[in-house]
Parts: C-alpha cells; structure tokens; sequence
C-alpha cells in the first residue's frame, strides 16, 4: 500500500527560505540548501520549492539553489512558482526537479498542461491551486490568491487533470495561515471530482489536524510550511504519531 | 565506471548525482565503444515505451546492450526496466529487449478496484521475495518512491521484490542471470535507494 506523504514546502526569494501567513508578511527564515538537508534527515517523503522572486537575478539564484539540493538529497523535488512556458519546465528539470508546479501559467495559458504532459510526461505536472469560497462556490485565484479568476475551481482541477496533470495541490485561502486544520470540506469537493493525486495545503496547526486527513481517503498528501520551518512540528514525531494512528507511514 | 546509457529519454540529472554522492565514477554516454568498456551499464528512462524503444532503436545500441548484458552487470530503472522484457502493451504493441521473460501491461486494469489511482506514485514498502547480493545492504521492508502507470507481469521466475497496490504484487525487483530491474527510482528512494545503488556498484 502507499504512503501518505507528509511534504514541507519552502518558498524561496532572493536565496532564502520566507513564508507569510495569508499571503501577506513575508519573513525571513533560514537557508533552503540547510534546510533541505534537515527535512529529508527528518523523514520528509517530498520536498516542494516555491520560487517567489521576480528579478532574472534572483531566477538564477533559485535555478542554483535547485542543483545544489538534487545534488545532494535523493527524495522527489517539485519545483513552483513563475513556470509560464516549456522552457520553464526544461530549465528547472535540467537542475534536478521531478514535478513543476504551475498555477497561474496555467490560467494564462490553458494549452501550457498538455503541451508539458505531452513532453515530459502526465506524472511531472502538477496542477497547484489557490482557492477560496466566494459566492457559494469554491472559487479559483490566480497570482498568489490576489486575483479572483472566475473560473471555478473544482471544473478547473478537472480538466487540468484530462489535460494530464498527473498531481493537485490544492490550496485553500480560506484556511492558509489561519492553522485551525485543513479545508477538508474543499478537499472531499475536490476528490469527489479527480482520481489523480491529491495534495491538501493550508490550514496545519498541529500534528492531530494531519491525522484528521488522513482520514478522508481521497487525500495522498499534507503539505505545510511555516509549522515545520519554525519547529512547531518534527516531521519525524508527526510521521511516528501518524503510524501510530494507523496512518501508513514511511519511516 | 558505470555508464548510463543515453538515449535521449528522460532525465539524468538525479541518477548521476546519486551515484556520484556513493563515490562512483559514472559516465552518461550514447556510444557503443564507452558500454564496451564500462564495468556496468544502467539503462534508464521515462516516458512511453513505444517512443522509448524507438529512440533507443535510433541510436543502435540495442546488440551492444544484449551483448554486454551477457558480460556484466545492467540495471533498468523503471521505463528501462520495462524495455528488458519480451513485449509492452502500452498504447499498442511494442517489442521490448527481451532480456527478462515477461511483458508490460496497464496496472489501471489489472486493480481490483477504481478507488486506486493511477499513476501509482509515492512510497511503497518492498517486500523481498528472493534473496540477491543487490539487497545486500538492504533492510526489510524498506520504503521505495514508484511513479509508472504500467507494470510487468507473467515474470514470476524473474521476481526478487514486490510492492502491494490495489491488489496487485506489482514486480519492484527483477534479475535473470547478469540484468536486474528496478521499476521504482532508487534514485529519489532516500537511503533505501541509495544502498540498492551501492550493492549494484559491488555486484
């Protein structure tokens, strides 16, 4: 049987690890390259990598930040933020990512997720949304939850994933920094519409809101930022408690 | 010296790093004279079979490969371990290596229920079934990262490891005499990964 998988992600800008709480009040934390090394010693089953820098500058900052990880830990590597193009795609595979996460290349251009599935394959896209309740509906943003698309989220995830998006990582706004749980009656919405990969991403306060989770089936994955960066959580005594719940676990 | 053939699918990055962090000395090459001369030879890929066995066609490696797989050690990592059987039934019909007995079919069909998704990706327990010098410094029960959406079938002989999925034992680890498969990625498999590497460095 597989694993859940427990991911940290790491937003990265200008060589550092930062991460906010609802997307505004960004703050400094730590060194990704460290970082990355402490995560995957901890047991952590993915690692996903934010690249949240403007400047051509810092591009090349986080393309170097990318090859020096994959040069040295040996887990999956999804890699996000600013992927617009194929040639999105090539640059940050040639340094060593596995999956590349786009999320308003995507909306700006819907053809990008079957011209990447079609050429690298459906299980290195990843279809990452930012999504929040607005009118009763579940409601698709674009760049980085500023902007109301229109679009509804749960028609989008479909047909990203007949697109061959091979993943989802679903972000609820909503719950994003507020570390009261995950938005678990968004992500059911979502596995009741996909059969792909779901990863949920907003919401973790504590170690009992990932057990919670990983009771809905449809859910493969919890990601989380802040509560692993700060310490607030070990991956190594949540993946224990988890195993001891009867979550199954790699450890 | 291992070389890691290229043929121009997928993506070698991680596979040379992982090797390189073992201390071993790899080499990525596509000429028949450099898998002549190396002491093993690792197939990889991703992808579609299909379109993986044409470029694979293209470069003209293939009686190299049979050849020197009767002389030392090779490894197929996931699409390169499907190459090495009799056939693939992936978006139709294609012949593989046949180097292992056994074929290539859609997992989706073979589940036992659509609850289980596909690609079956993420971390699996492997369950040794045989005994090989590659699990030698293997632990039991290890953890192992797959991400295919086919998986080989009629090679029970072949069989050294098997993961659970769906109802199936999918083949993890398979050997006939000199050639070993992985279809997992002992690459982005962590340590567990890492010392399945180091054991195929020492066969």
């Amino acid at each position: 049987m597989l694993a859940k998988r427990i991911i940290p992600c790491l937003d990265v800008k200008d060589g550092r690890v930062v991460k906010g709480t609802n997307f505004e009040g960004l703050r400094d934390m730590a060194d990704p390259v460290e970082m990355a090394r402490f995560y995957n010693a901890s047991g952590a089953d993915e690692l996903v990598f934010y690249d949240i820098t403007a400047s051509a500058e810092g591009r090349n900052l986080f393309t170097d930040i990318l090859r020096r990880v994959a040069s040295d830990i040996f887990i999956p590597l999804t890699v996000g933020g600013g992927i617009r193009t194929l040639e999105d795609f090539d640059r940050v595979l040639k340094c060593g990512a596995d999956k590349v996460s786009v999320n308003s290349g995507a909306i700006a251009d819907p053809a990008l997720i079957a011209a990447a599935a079609k050429k690298y394959g459906d299980q290195c896209v990843v279809l990452s949304m930012d999504v929040k309740r607005l009118d009763g509906q579940f409601r698709l943003f674009a760049k980085g939850g500023r902007e109301d698309t229109g679009i509804d989220a749960m028609d989008w995830a479909v047909r990203g994933a007949e697109s061959g998006a091979g993943e989802i990582v679903l972000n609820s706004i909503d719950t994003d920094g507020v570390k009261d749980g995950f938005d678990l009656e968004m992500l059911d919405a979502l596995a009741a519409r996909v059969r792909v990969p779901i990863v949920a991403s907003g919401g973790a306060g504590n170690m009992a809101h990932f057990a919670e989770l990983f009771t809905h089936p449809g859910i493969d994955a919890g990601l989380a930022a802040s509560i692993f960066h700060t310490k607030q959580v070990d991956i190594k005594d949540l993946k224990r408690y988890l195993r001891g719940k009867g979550v199954e676990m790699r450890l | 010296m291992i070389a890691i053939v290229d043929y121009g699918v997928g993506n070698l990055f991680s596979l040379q790093s992982s090797l390189r962090s073992l201390g071993l000395e790899t080499e990525v090459t596509g000429e028949a004279e450099r898998l002549r001369r190396a002491e093993r030879i690792i197939l990889p890929g991703v992808g579609a079979f299909g379109d993986a066995r044409a470029k694979l066609d293209a470069t003209r490696l293939v009686p190299v490969l049979l050849e020197e797989a009767e002389q030392k050690p090779l490894l197929g990592i996931c699409l390169g371990m499907q190459l090495l059987f009799d056939r693939s039934f992936e978006y139709g019909e294609h012949p593989g290596l046949g180097l292992i007995p056994g074929e290539v079919a859609d997992l989706r069909e073979a589940l036992d229920s659509r609850r289980w998704k596909v690609p079956h990706m993420g971390w699996n327990r492997l369950e040794i079934v045989r005994d090989d010098p590659l699990f030698r410094e293997s632990r039991r029960g290890e953890y192992v990262y797959y991400v295919h959406s086919f998986y080989a079938r009629r090679c029970e002989d072949s069989v050294l490891a098997t993961s659970e999925y769906g109802g199936v034992a999918v083949p993890g680890v398979v050997r006939r005499g000199n050639v070993w498969g992985a279809q997992f990625h002992p690459e982005k498999s962590g340590e567990a990964g890492l010392r399945l590497l180091r054991a195929f460095a020492e066969l």
